[in-house]
């Protein structure tokens, strides 16, 4: 081989590892430039299912990060040491049977690591504790009839359970009590209030196309689905507000679907909702006096001409 | 620019053609040359994905600011609809069988698809599909997403046609691989030189037949999925309406049995053009052929067993969560045996940098995360946090971009010089991989984090908290930088084809049979067909001819005009 020719290609094989560095190290740096304000995990911190899904999404992490750093560094590696030279020869194998099954294995072994984790943390995570004593006083629930989904239930059977229901663009909230007419009771929209120290368990329904109930801070999203009945639940230790918003594409306005769950001292909360039900109340004797108008009406007009 | 400094004359057995190659438009519109529909393939999915790139610019100009007014929610909604069905169906699958139309005959030393007129119709259905899909701009274009989700894509929520332009499209693509499909199984069952057993198949070869067995088992589902839904649109069947006695998970199992499957579609043919590739230019032969055919077929098979991984936040049972994170971990396996086998190739090789092999080397690398993220989505408490946000965009990106589309661009660089005869500009090549390579890592790395910081996809607006504007316009200047590298290589595709160096037949010296023949291959691909003795007949044939010579005729670059 001509030595410029040689030359040139020493040159070009640079040129292209130069290249391809500056590529990796420019990527480090979006990933650096992003390593502030936790944007490398869930959020967490509202609830315990919320925090037990941060801690198991850590573990996958820091396999991942082995892995990753792993391989890209024998990829890099023999990129730079096995680059085409003048004299080098390739050497001519075909393979490895040892090799081959030593590495199906290891990533069988990581895997199935990361399938028992995942068992471990799965209790925390599906299953909600008891309230606290100190917590709002509920009442058992009961089961819903779509008995082949899975409902959360507490140790004790207590709950706070709320109604969910999806609908464009608005989530809507009714709090069952033993009125079993379901208009009777107390509802909100967009604003879920609730009580810390209590262990909320939410019945995720829609009515209309598919959405998805999503507070980041309180866990993962269930997706609320026409005909079906969805379950999830939170616990909320402190007073605070957790901002979510509608994450199945619902229409135009799915970006708008927000919600807010706002939680509150209990007996704050116990007032909030006696007052929640009077405005019911209200709103009924209102209907009734409006009917008895209007029918006193239609009389007066019958008898008038 | 030499394409390469030295090359064994070849005394290839040079095709003569029995009748002269015919011209004008014409004759490429009544072509069935396997090659021609090849390249009628190649260039009509390229055109789809500018379009599709277009479209994904503009949402990024949207959301590159929080609150912004740049689109409106609709034309927003139909932007992703339009991206990603475009990318999907009109782009990524197809160009597959666009490069399988040109090089699956060449490669087993074949004259011809077993169907030639079959193989015509399936393009022009593909363009049909196009067509149809595209005309829907000028009406209603679809809003409800490529997934269609019903109810929203029902008729009480999507009254205006584009859903049924794009149900249309899914019919008319879907026919359009079928037949494919059944082409390429024939002709890999048939047409095989003598001599080439299956374990003397080409990687891209096998890699090309599972394609086809996975779009023959999947196509089928979506095909009845859509015309149930077409049904319920305009005949009042309700099959997704639990008003009706329907369901709409159902579309959901029915759409991700096709769909995962669809996944593996597109990218097992770029592991199979990945896998021709690292050989050539470690000049080693590929490290564990069996495990990378075989890692192939199992990923195959579980490919089929994975859907409901994209339903882990429906109302699901326990065992069924748990069924399809396990699947999802297994195929992680294969998956990753082949990434090894790669890498094992190029070890102790002699690693030439040309442009094919970079773009090959930086789709391994990324490819290797959008492997890793996706084992984050298989744990299903953690998917209950990422699902349906920008982690998952990221997710798929990294495996769709760095995964097939760096692989199409291997593949472009790779066999340009035998479609055109002309060898592609390596240093514009480059330029162009290092703009890909960093525009697309600044695109889609930082939309892990939008998505961690609970960004859900497919919103038109985001509002100004946290690090989200800060990190959607380092995401939407990377869509930039990740564009003008595509650019390069189109002005080096166009520019090329009058003035690349020209190529002669084997300009990589490279293994496989297509290298055989001059470039461009005749009409008849193959006056003698070689009889194949290993995985590496060119390589074996360079050898004959080399002691047939005694002495290797060494000639320098000044040969090539």
């Amino acid at each position: 081989m001509p030595a410029a020719l040689a030359a040139d290609r020493i040159r070009h094989s640079r040129r292209a590892f130069a290249l391809t560095l500056a590529a990796g190290i420019v990527g480090l740096l979006a990933l650096a430039a992003g390593a502030s304000a936790d944007p490398l995990t869930p959020e967490s911190g509202g609830s315990p299912n919320a925090d037990s899904i941060d801690t198991l999404y850590k573990v996958v992490l820091a396999v991942a990060v082995v892995v990753f750093f792993g391989v890209e560094g024998v990829l890099l590696y023999s990129l730079v040491k096995f680059r085409a030279r003048k004299n080098a020869v390739p050497a001519q194998i075909r393979g490895n049977t040892r090799l081959e099954v030593g590495w199906t294995l290891g990533a069988s072994v990581i895997l199935v690591v990361l399938a028992v984790v995942t068992f471990v943390m799965l209790a925390d995570i599906r299953n909600p504790p008891n309230s606290d004593a100190a917590g709002f006083p509920s009442d058992r629930v009961e089961n819903v009839q779509d008995a082949s989904a899975y409902q959360p239930r507490t140790p004790n059977g207590r709950a706070l359970n709320i109604k969910v229901n999806g609908q464009r663009y608005i989530w809507r909230y009714t709090y069952p009590d033993k009125d079993t007419n379901a208009l009777n009771n107390a509802f909100s929209y967009e604003e879920l209030v609730v009580p810390t120290k209590t262990t909320v368990t939410l019945d995720i329904q829609a009515q209309d196309v598919a959405h998805s109930w999503w507070i980041p801070q309180l866990g993962g999203k269930f997706d609320a689905i026409p005909g079906h009945t969805n379950f999830t639940w939170f616990k909320i230790p402190e007073p605070g507000v957790f901002r979510g918003q509608c994450a199945e594409l619902c229409g135009r306005n799915h970006a708008d679907m927000v919600a807010t769950v706002r939680a509150v001292e209990p007996a704050q909360f116990k007032s909030w909702l006696a007052r929640k039900r009077r405005e019911v109340d209200t709103a009924d004797k209102l209907a009734q006096t409006r009917r008895k108008e209007l029918q006193a009406e239609q009389a007066q007009g019958a008898e008038a001409p | 620019m030499a394409a390469t400094d030295t090359a064994v004359l070849v005394p290839e057995i040079t095709a003569h053609s029995v009748e002269p190659e015919p011209r004008g438009w014409v004759s490429w519109v009544t072509t069935t040359d396997h090659k021609r529909i090849g390249i009628l393939y190649l260039v009509t999915t390229f055109v789809f994905f500018i379009m599709g790139g277009v479209e994904a610019l503009l949402m990024r100009v949207q959301l590159g600011a929080p609150d912004n007014t740049f689109l409106t929610p609709s034309t927003y909604n139909a932007l992703f609809t339009l991206h990603g069905t475009t990318m999907i169906f009109l782009f990524v699958v197809p160009i597959m069988a666009g490069f399988g139309n040109y090089f699956l005959p060449l490669m087993i030393g074949a004259r011809d698809m077993a169907f030639p007129k079959l193989n015509a119709l399936s393009y022009w259905l593909l363009l049909a599909g196009g067509i149809v899909f595209y005309f829907s701009l000028f009406f209603h274009p679809p809003e409800a997403g490529w997934t269609s989700y019903a109810p929203l894509s029902n008729a009480s929520f999507s009254e205006t046609s584009g859903i049924d332009a794009w149900i249309f499209l899914i019919h008319l693509t879907g026919i359009s691989s079928l037949l494919g499909a059944i082409n390429f199984y024939a002709t890999i069952a048939n047409m095989r030189a003598p001599g080439m057993g299956w374990g003397r198949l080409p990687l891209f070869v096998w890699s090309l037949l599972v394609y086809a067995v996975l779009l023959i088992l999947a196509l089928p589902v979506i095909a009845g999925a859509v015309t149930l839904l077409l049904t319920d649109r305009h005949f009042g069947t309700g099959f997704f309406d639990q008003s009706q006695g329907g369901d709409p998970l159902l579309w959901q199992h029915l759409f991700w049995f096709f769909g995962h499957p669809e996944v593996y579609i597109m990218i097992l043919p770029g592991f199979g053009m990945i896998s021709e590739i690292l050989p050539v230019f470690a000049r080693k032969p590929i490290f564990g052929y069996k495990a990378i055919a075989a890692a192939t077929v199992v990923i195959a098979f579980l490919a089929l067993l994975v859907w409901a991984h994209h339903m882990f936040a429906t109302p699901s049972a326990t065992v069924v969560l748990v069924f399809f994170m396990i699947s999802s971990f297994l195929i992680a396996i294969p998956t990753g045996v082949k990434i090894f086998n790669w890498v094992a190739t190029l070890w102790r090789g002699t690693v030439e940098f040309k442009t094919p092999l970079i773009f090959a080397v930086g789709f391994i690398s990324v490819f290797l995360i959008g492997g890793i993220t996706g084992v984050f989505l298989a744990v299903f408490p953690v998917d209950w946090q990422l699902t349906d946000t920008y982690y998952v965009v990221a997710h798929l990106h990294y495996v769709l971009v760095g995964g097939s589309v760096f692989a199409i661009f291997a593949g472009i660089y790779y066999w340009f010089p035998k479609m055109t005869g002309r060898m592609l500009s390596e240093g514009l090549g480059k330029w162009s991989f290092a703009f890909m390579y960093v525009g697309f890592n600044v695109t889609f790395l930082i939309q892990h984090s939008i998505g961690l910081d609970g960004m859900p996809r497919r919103v038109y607006e985001y509002p100004d908290v946290g690090h989200l504007a800060l990190y959607n316009l380092i995401s939407t200047v990377g869509s930039f930088i990740l564009a003008a590298g595509i650019g390069l290589t189109v002005v080096n595709v166009v520019r090329s084809l009058k003035h690349g160096v020209k190529a002669g037949p084997d300009p990589w010296k490279a293994n496989t049979l297509e290298w055989f023949t001059p470039s461009p291959p005749p009409v008849n691909n193959f006056d003698v067909v070689p009889r194949v003795r290993s995985v590496e007949p060119m390589k074996d044939i360079r050898r004959q001819v080399a002691r047939q010579s005694e002495a290797p005729v060494e000639v320098g670059a000044e040969s090539r005009h």
